[in-house]
């Protein structure tokens, strides 16, 4: 007893202050993308053709969010002359056309389904469904419960049953083994019910597109609500997503 | 005097010095090194020019590899040894092949196979997984069956848990996994080479730089590239970050099954912490985006390495207090204690790998036997441990953390210097295999890259340890409550994504 006591005096009290103060994320964090449209045209050329994810259009000078991992090729390549990535980790958004992006995005508060907010925004419960996931978005997903984060300060939890659910949250590039356990899943959510895909896996199949044992990204097979994106999205970018498109 | 050929960890290998056997004195000796002690760590077949062929590594105190032509059918070898059981399996699957008299010949994945040829399982893969497959059944007065999954109640990965039970007691649990599969291998020989690092990155998130290591060190061999020692430091200290946040999170969550809150919520956590030490050194939680072939793509500059000091000697006394909590507590050890016991003989029957298999007495660990990066110089201590219980598996762990972060102290002692690198993807000599293991926190987790007669990959076979050791989860429940499923569960922590690819 005495033991747990003295660990409890230890711990003392670790939640963080997030969303009134942004925690300090370390320098190396790759974030939002900074695009310099005045760019070399050949350097643009040369990061397209480096980008593993085939997520940069050169013509444009943007970025897919939806398809990039964060790794940073392009800034290394471009010497930070084209894209640069930010620590701003708030980069989800409630529709996919906006994750192209030359390096400014909308608020995601002032989205098109503003009812959510009346309908969700004091109680949220969450079912998330891996569905081909490589267990770092689960990871990072799971992490909003432990005492940093708390989640559930906000009235919003993970619960086991979709019955229960108000959204169901995917992580994966939607195997095909998995598809029809998803959709019955979403089926078991009473309506109305959000969809959210988280990472870059669910949005676009990530580093797994053109494999057949996989979807081109979830909206092939359902209406989403919020785009999550990262691989994995800092559990910051979850938590962010989350309070700004329902809070 | 063996006919197989002796092979070093990451070495290079012209595919005409294996010796290709003809198929009989190939099964005979595998056989025969296996059922003297040895081990499984490769077992696949590939298609060269049309001809379907086998390859095997196995592992006694050293490597050996041999191959042959696959014949269609072939006399199974797990009816005489069991630690081809799996490998026997996937095969069937991949290339539409069949062992013959194979003891439990299920499909392991669910997928059709990679070369059009008649179904082994005769299943319709437009109908969903398991397909043409009926589980095992127990039937008698009391008994009945549950079944779970495969999205299960956590915010976990998918798959599919049919226990057999006689009251409370589990007679015997069946794994049905296969709902991850991405394709992976198939990607990884037809991809074009820049997107092979983020492929091998995400077989299995939690274990990047496990996987990760292992594809970087097999391409280094075949092109020849060099390594610097600050990068086989990095590579070192990356690899034990990712052990310590694993361990740890686990350990945490094996707190949770047994209602012991406080430290479940210390270690939750505490684990981020030490994700946040990878995300320090490379700009992610997992370690994407660090290891390339050549080296890492991010130095440990004198400021990162005062942080990550810092850091490891503010967390290592409330890791320590916190283990202190744990392994003191008697309601721990009343529910940690005997539960989920696999024996020994078991664990070497079934080829158990890493913390699972020492916890059973194995002690094989890649870090001392075939070391990589900067083992070799380094004392890693020997942790197997004979009660092959929950606790067990929680007393490796726990060792493992606390020899992690002492390992870490000592290499972030010095200056570390390292030229990074982008890692574009060299060429590949042609003809040339090699195979490379290292000892990820879930144990020996292995890759054989084989080029073809123009440099190109001709196959790419991933091996998981969860490949192993998903078994003997289901050994371990056996004879067990099945309300101790969640803890057993726990104390392996298996991966499905990457047992699926």
């Amino acid at each position: 007893m005495l033991s747990v006591l003295k660990n409890r005096f230890e711990q003392g009290y670790r939640t963080c202050n997030y969303p009134k103060e942004k925690p300090a994320v370390f320098p190396r964090y790759r974030g939002r993308p900074h695009i310099n449209k005045d760019a070399d045209p050949s350097v643009v050329q040369a990061c397209a053709d480096a980008c593993p994810q085939e997520a940069i259009d050169a013509a444009d000078k943007t970025i897919d969010m939806g398809r990039c991992v964060f790794c940073g090729t392009c800034e290394r390549i471009s010497e930070k002359t084209f894209v640069s990535f930010s620590g701003d980790f708030e980069i989800a958004t409630a529709n996919r056309s906006d994750l192209i992006t030359d390096g400014t995005l909308p608020d995601l508060a002032r989205h098109a389904k503003q009812h959510f907010k009346k309908l969700f925004g004091r109680s949220l419960q969450l079912r998330q469904v891996s569905a081909g996931g490589c267990n770092a978005c689960e990871a990072d997903l799971n992490v909003l419960a432990t005492p940093f984060f708390d989640l559930a300060r906000f009235g919003i939890n993970f619960v086991a049953s979709p019955r229960h659910a108000d959204a169901i949250v995917v992580t994966g590039p939607v195997s095909r083994n998995m598809k029809t356990a998803l959709l019955q899943t979403y089926e078991a959510v009473p309506e109305p019910r959000v969809v959210i895909a988280v990472g870059s896996c669910t949005i676009t199949g990530g580093p797994f597109y053109g494999s057949p044992e996989v979807a081109p990204g979830l909206e092939s097979i359902l209406p989403v609500d919020l785009f999550i994106p990262g691989c994995p999205p800092h559990p910051l970018t979850n938590l962010h997503g989350l309070l700004r498109f329902f809070k | 005097m063996t006919l197989f050929l002796p092979i070093s960890n990451g070495g290079r290998i012209p595919r005409a010095e294996v010796p290709h056997l003809p198929f009989d004195s190939f099964r005979e000796e595998a056989l025969d090194i296996v059922k003297n002690g040895g081990k499984v760590v490769q077992f696949f077949a590939y298609e060269d020019q049309g001809e379907l062929k086998f390859l095997t590594v196995l592992r006694t105190d050293r490597l050996l590899a041999a191959g042959c032509d696959a014949p269609d059918t072939w006399p199974s070898l797990t009816c005489e040894c069991e630690p081809f059981h799996l490998f026997e399996r996937e095969m069937a699957e991949q290339f539409g092949i069949r062992p013959e008299g194979h003891p439990w010949l299920k499909m392991v994945r669910y997928h059709e196979n990679f070369r059009g040829a008649a179904d082994p399982f005769g299943n319709d893969y437009t109908k969903d997984i398991p397909g043409n497959y009926d589980y095992y059944q127990v039937a008698g007065d009391d008994i009945h069956e549950v079944a779970v999954g495969p999205v299960h109640a956590g915010v976990i990965e998918p798959g599919h848990f049919r226990f057999n039970c006689i009251g409370e007691r589990v007679l015997h649990l069946e794994i049905q996994l296969g709902y991850q599969h991405r394709g992976v291998e198939t990607l990884l020989k037809n991809v074009t080479p820049k997107r092979l690092p983020l492929l091998t990155e995400n077989i299995a998130g939690d274990t990047t730089i496990g996987h990760g290591l292992c594809m970087a060190q097999a391409v280094e061999a075949l092109a020849g590239l060099s390594v610097d020692d600050g990068a086989k430091i990095i590579r070192t200290i990356a690899l034990e970050l990712e052990r310590l946040a694993n361990h740890i999170g686990d350990l945490g969550a094996l707190c949770m099954d047994v209602a012991f809150l406080p430290p479940a919520n210390y270690f939750g956590r505490i684990r981020g912490d030490f994700l946040n030490l990878s995300l320090l050194l490379s700009g992610n939680r997992f370690g994407k985006g660090l290891l390339r072939p050549g080296g890492v793509r991010f130095d440990l500059n004198d400021e990162v390495r005062k942080t990550l000091n810092d850091r490891i000697v503010e967390l290592k006394p409330q890791v320590e207090h916190v283990l202190d909590l744990i392994f003191s507590a008697s309601t721990v050890r009343a529910r940690f204690e005997g539960c989920g016991r696999v024996s020994r003989d078991d664990a070497g029957h079934l080829g158990l790998v890493g913390p699972a298999g020492r916890a059973s007495g194995l002690s094989y660990d890649v870090r001392r036997w075939f070391p990589t990066e900067w083992y070799g110089y380094l004392k890693v201590p020997e942790n197997p441990k004979p009660s092959g219980d929950v606790y067990a598996r929680a007393l490796v762990r726990r060792d493992e953390v606390l020899q992690s972060l002492e390992m870490i102290q000592s290499l972030i002692d010095r200056p570390v210097t390292t030229r990074v690198v982008e890692g574009r993807m060299p060429t590949l000599p042609p003809d040339s295999l090699s195979v490379t293991l290292n000892e990820a926190w879930r144990g020996e987790v292995s890759h054989a890259l084989l080029t073809d007669d123009t440099g190109h990959i001709l196959r790419y076979k991933v091996k998981d340890p969860s490949f192993h050791n998903w078994n003997g989860l289901a050994m371990a429940l056996r004879d067990t409550g099945i309300s101790d499923f969640p803890l057993n569960n726990k104390s392996f922590n298996l991966s499905y994504c990457g047992f699926d690819l």
